[in-house]
């Protein structure tokens, strides 16, 4: 299976996803939680991609920087970051790996801000690992990063709990730039915010690709704030991408049943009131196939060739 | 303490789910297994001590500090006691106080645990008082004043140690209780007009079997060695033949220092293999209920699955 | 800061019920132990000196409120009494020779089996299934399910009296005379060993077992996993981010676990008969020494609510969440 490079900027990919699979094993039986997954994200290119919570999003976020906790295991495929084996480097090698090439910032800023250190601590602690910058030197330079995300450098010496929910998600923002990335994995950045805090937020991270120029890997379930960022993305179900292409693409002309209901699922940020549709109860997909090409640079699963990709049992939907 | 710590408070995995499943895994894990086939050994042994050893075991039969024989397995005291006979005797007031000790506990604790976290509020707050401070004050001593004032018998063994033990099942039971308080169906008993007692006993209660049946092991094995620990510093009835008696006899009768080491020996091993073997289920109540300490983790339906990865 | 007077509140609370305790004891126990300590030691004590007791323990005909103002006002001006059993050396004079001896064997057991646990703790955690991990824990909750004293007296007849390695009673050798001489200091060293070693055996495993799992439950926090994305050194992640965290509750616990271990050190000094308050109080017990037995309790009860006061303390320098709140 391939997927076409109408990436953005240049064409040489920065992350190269290919057939990744991902486990949970369990002591009877395993399931699988991300299926033969592919994809690839150019040099300053924003990939979104979308699915319900608990389509296996977050699970290949965490698989990209081998962040993945027992029980769950890859199982097969391979994830190369410019050019090398991600899957293959040596625990030392991913250390230097993680935050100076991929930085990622996850779901809650609370949680994931240590409580009992200072936001300094945590900003200073980057930099004396990866860049071997002296405590002083670490911490003029952790000032100046949270002026460039418009916090007052005077907040070093406070404590996660401190800070409002937005001033913690643009530390942790922050944060995660602080190397100069080439490639930034937002994990729904903006779920735990409100919607003004949420703006502000993405407008951050916009003028701070635009500047930096990293790729993104952009996570949600927001179909319209996905669209409004990425160039292209792909849409999951059930741990298997069922469609792919550019954004403008999947949001004028969603060929997928799935694409479709989601796209109804969220209202349009303009246009006229339309009345909201999801998918129809009990409609399950199962067995999805490999994409195929359906128009230049448009990639979905077929569906209709084969009886069980559309599950409409509501039978079966009720014994889940 | 190191019952007191094993025990950590969990949350309660699904809110009204059956009780099969936990029964299921309590028996399909080793060291529950292990744990109760002690007990039941030791539980055996103390019913038919009157059958295996019949007569008063503290009487004298043989000649004093005579080595373990074939005669007597396990040699005899000082005094020419046979020490086989005293501690299988020894099992049943052992048994019986740590029992009665640890229900009696737990029955409080669930009372208090239970009033505070459904009225909260004053109560609360005057509950979590005593009990923080009962908590706090230092457990022997207590005791030992306690012990030491009232009238030397069984009754004072077990009233001083249920005072004493109360409190630390209170503090589990009452964070227990304040979490599934906080649950929907909780809250639409009260809506629906359901008596308090009912509430407390028909739906808060069921749903804190586990944790209800851990703080009854934890206060089980506070009481047996609390119990040995009074008794041995002669504070207990010394007329009565207990395991704890075993030890202050034999401390006072100097088999330390005789060498007659086959007197204390069999009185304390019990002591540790009945509260090892209750320590045993208790951790395995913990593992079954809180599957984050189990070696492997397996949370086998997608949905749980979906829910962990998507943290 | 609030935090802080609130907790001193709650101490002068736990203080206050436990002298309320001693109060009531002997005035509404059955029975009249009273009486029966005076029978057997009268003959020996001054006039005053019953009619002090007599107040101190309630035979005494004055309203109960005007008996507890007047207790109290005692306990706070430190008169407790002389003592029965070494008769006639007040109380307070009694407990301050020996306290000296307790928090010696209690400080030094706690510090150990506290550090020594929670490291262990830490390690088992992080290395999940390891060998400290898979071995460790069932061992020392074996060695835990046994009684102090009973583990005290096995050390004892082992490497006291079997093998000889270490003296089996007292906190120094008769006849030497305390200074601070390295001599000295080795024999009490040598002394110590022992008993300490029984109650840090006894009470490791609760540290161990209590930090693993904290720490097990800290592991699957979101701020381990973005520690771990960061790039962080793995020994950086353990201590300041995993036990960092883990360790709130063990210092809670330290608190707690400080009443069992001087319960703990209580018993082991009468297997040693190691010079403590706690061997004095089975001696008190055993000389039906009310006052002295009252004393001790009290003594203990502060000691061990200003342990924990200090406690709180350090739990305000740990956790920033407490101290803005």
């Amino acid at each position: 299976m391939t997927i076409s490079q109408v990436s953005f900027g240049s064409h040489e990919p920065v992350l190269e996803v290919k057939d990744l699979t991902v486990k949970y094993i369990g002591d009877t039986r395993s399931t699988t939680a991300v299926d033969r997954v592919s994809f690839s994200i150019g040099t300053g290119e924003v990939f979104g991609l979308a699915g319900e919570s608990g389509c296996g999003k977050s699970t290949i976020a965490n698989s990209i920087m081998r962040l993945l906790k027992d029980p769950a295991k890859i199982a097969g495929g391979s994830v190369s970051f410019g050019g090398k084996d991600v899957l293959a480097m040596s625990p030392e090698e991913l250390r230097r790996f993680r935050w100076q090439d991929v930085a990622m910032v996850f779901q809650s800023a609370m949680n994931s801000l240590n409580p009992v250190l200072t936001i300094g601590e945590q900003i200073v602690d980057i930099f004396t690992t990866h860049a071997g910058y002296s405590r002083k030197e670490s911490l003029r330079r952790a000032g100046e990063l949270l002026e460039l995300v418009r916090i007052d450098p005077a907040r070093l010496k406070s404590y996660p709990h401190q800070l409002s929910g937005g001033m913690r998600q643009r530390a942790v923002i922050a944060m995660a730039v602080a190397l100069k990335p080439s490639l930034l994995i937002l994990d729904e950045p903006t779920t735990a915010l409100d919607v003004v805090v949420q703006q502000e937020i993405m407008a951050q991270i916009k003028e701070l690709q635009r500047e930096l120029g990293f790729s993104v890997l952009f996570i949600t379930h927001d179909m319209s704030l996905m669209v409004e960022l990425s160039h292209r993305m792909a849409v999951m179900y059930g741990g298997r991408i069922v469609e792919t292409a550019k954004a403008q693409d999947v949001y004028a002309n969603p060929r997928h049943p799935y694409t479709q209901a989601l796209m109804g699922a969220f209202p349009p940020l303009t246009g006229p009131r339309v009345p909201l549709t999801g998918l129809p109860e009990g409609v399950k997909f199962r067995n999805i196939p490999d994409l195929t090409e359906a128009a230049p640079g448009h990639y979905v699963a077929p569906i209709g060739a084969d009886p069980s990709v559309i599950d409409p049992a509501p039978l079966e939907g009720a014994a889940r | 303490m190191t019952t007191a710590l094993l025990k950590q408070p969990t949350q309660p995995t699904a809110v009204r789910k059956p009780n099969r499943s936990f029964v299921h895994g309590l028996l399909s894990n080793k060291k529950a297994l292990t744990g109760m086939a002690v007990m039941l050994i030791f539980i055996a042994l103390a019913l038919l001590a009157p059958v295996l050893f019949p007569g008063d075991p503290s009487r004298i039969t043989a000649m004093a500090s005579l080595e373990p024989s074939t005669e007597h397995w396990l040699g005899t005291t000082a005094k020419g006691q046979d020490v086989l006979a005293l501690t299988v005797h020894g099992s049943r007031s052992s048994l019986f106080v740590g029992l009665t000790v640890g229900i009696a506990s737990t029955f409080i604790g669930i009372l208090v645990g239970l009033a505070s976290a459904y009225f909260g509020k004053f109560i609360d707050e005057a509950l979590s008082l005593v009990t923080n401070v009962f908590l706090l004050l230092p457990g022997l001593p207590l005791l030992v004043i306690l012990a030491a004032f009232l009238p030397p018998g069984l009754g004072t063994v077990i009233l001083v140690l249920v005072v004493t033990g109360w409190a630390g099942s209170a503090r589990v039971l009452r964070s227990q209780a304040l979490s599934i308080r906080s649950k929907d169906f909780v809250a639409a008993a009260v809506v629906s007009g359901e008596r308090a007692g009912r509430i407390m006993f028909r739906e808060i209660l069921p749903n804190m079997a586990s944790i209800v049946m851990g703080t009854l092991l934890a206060c089980v094995i506070y009481g047996i060695g609390a119990q040995a620990g009074l008794e041995f510093l002669g504070l207990g009835d010394v007329s009565t033949v207990s395991w704890g008696n075993n030890l202050f006899w034999a401390g006072n009768e100097g088999a330390l220092l005789t060498g007659s080491w086959w007197v204390f020996v069999p009185s304390g091993v019990c002591i540790a293999l009945v509260a090892f073997a209750l320590a045993l289920i208790n951790y395995a109540v913990d593992e079954v209920t809180n599957p984050r300490l189990r070696k492997i983790k397996a949370p086998a339906t997608p949905k749980n699955i979906e829910r962990s990865a998507a943290k | 800061m609030r935090f802080i007077l609130r907790r001193l509140g709650f101490y002068l609370i736990a203080f206050w019920a436990s002298i309320t305790l001693n109060f009531l004891l002997p005035r509404f126990m059955p029975g009249d132990p009273v009486s029966r300590m005076f029978a057997r030691s009268q003959d020996r004590m001054q006039p005053e000196q019953i009619e002090a007791l007599r107040k101190l323990l309630g035979v005494d005909d004055r309203p109960l409120w005007e008996q507890y103002t007047d207790y109290l006002h005692n306990i706070f001006t430190g008169q407790m009494g002389v003592s029965i059993s070494r008769f006639p050396t007040p109380v307070t004079e009694v407990i301050s020779s020996q306290i000296g001896w307790t928090l010696l064997l209690g400080g030094t057991a706690l510090v150990v089996a506290a550090v020594v646990g929670n490291l262990l703790g830490i390690l088992a955690a992080w290395r999940r299934g390891g060998a400290i991990d898979s071995a460790l824990p069932p061992l020392l909750v074996f060695i835990g399910s046994f009684p102090y004293f009973w583990l005290a007296m096995g050390a004892l007849y082992l490497f006291g009296v079997v093998l000889g390695w270490f003296p089996i009673r007292h906190a120094f050798t008769d006849g030497l005379e305390p200074a601070f001489t390295w001599e000295f200091i080795g024999d009490v060293g040598a002394h110590l060993v022992l008993p300490a070693l029984t109650i840090v055996l006894v009470s490791i495993g609760g540290w161990m077992l209590g930090m693993r799992n904290t720490m097990i439950a800290t592991n699957s926090e979101d701020y381990i996993t973005m520690a771990e994305a960061k790039g962080l050194r793995p020994g950086r992640i353990m201590l300041r981010y995993a036990a960092r965290n883990a360790m709130l509750p063990s210092v809670t616990s330290f608190g707690m676990g400080l009443g069992f271990v001087v319960g703990g050190a209580l018993l082991t000094e009468v297997v040693f008969a190691y010079p403590g308050v706690g061997y004095q109080l089975l001696n008190a017990v055993q000389g039906l020494d009310y006052p002295l037995m009252q004393g001790l309790f009290l003594t203990i009860t502060a000691a061990v609510l200003l342990a924990n006061f200090l406690v709180d303390i350090l739990y305000v320098r740990l956790d920033p969440r407490v101290r803005s709140n």
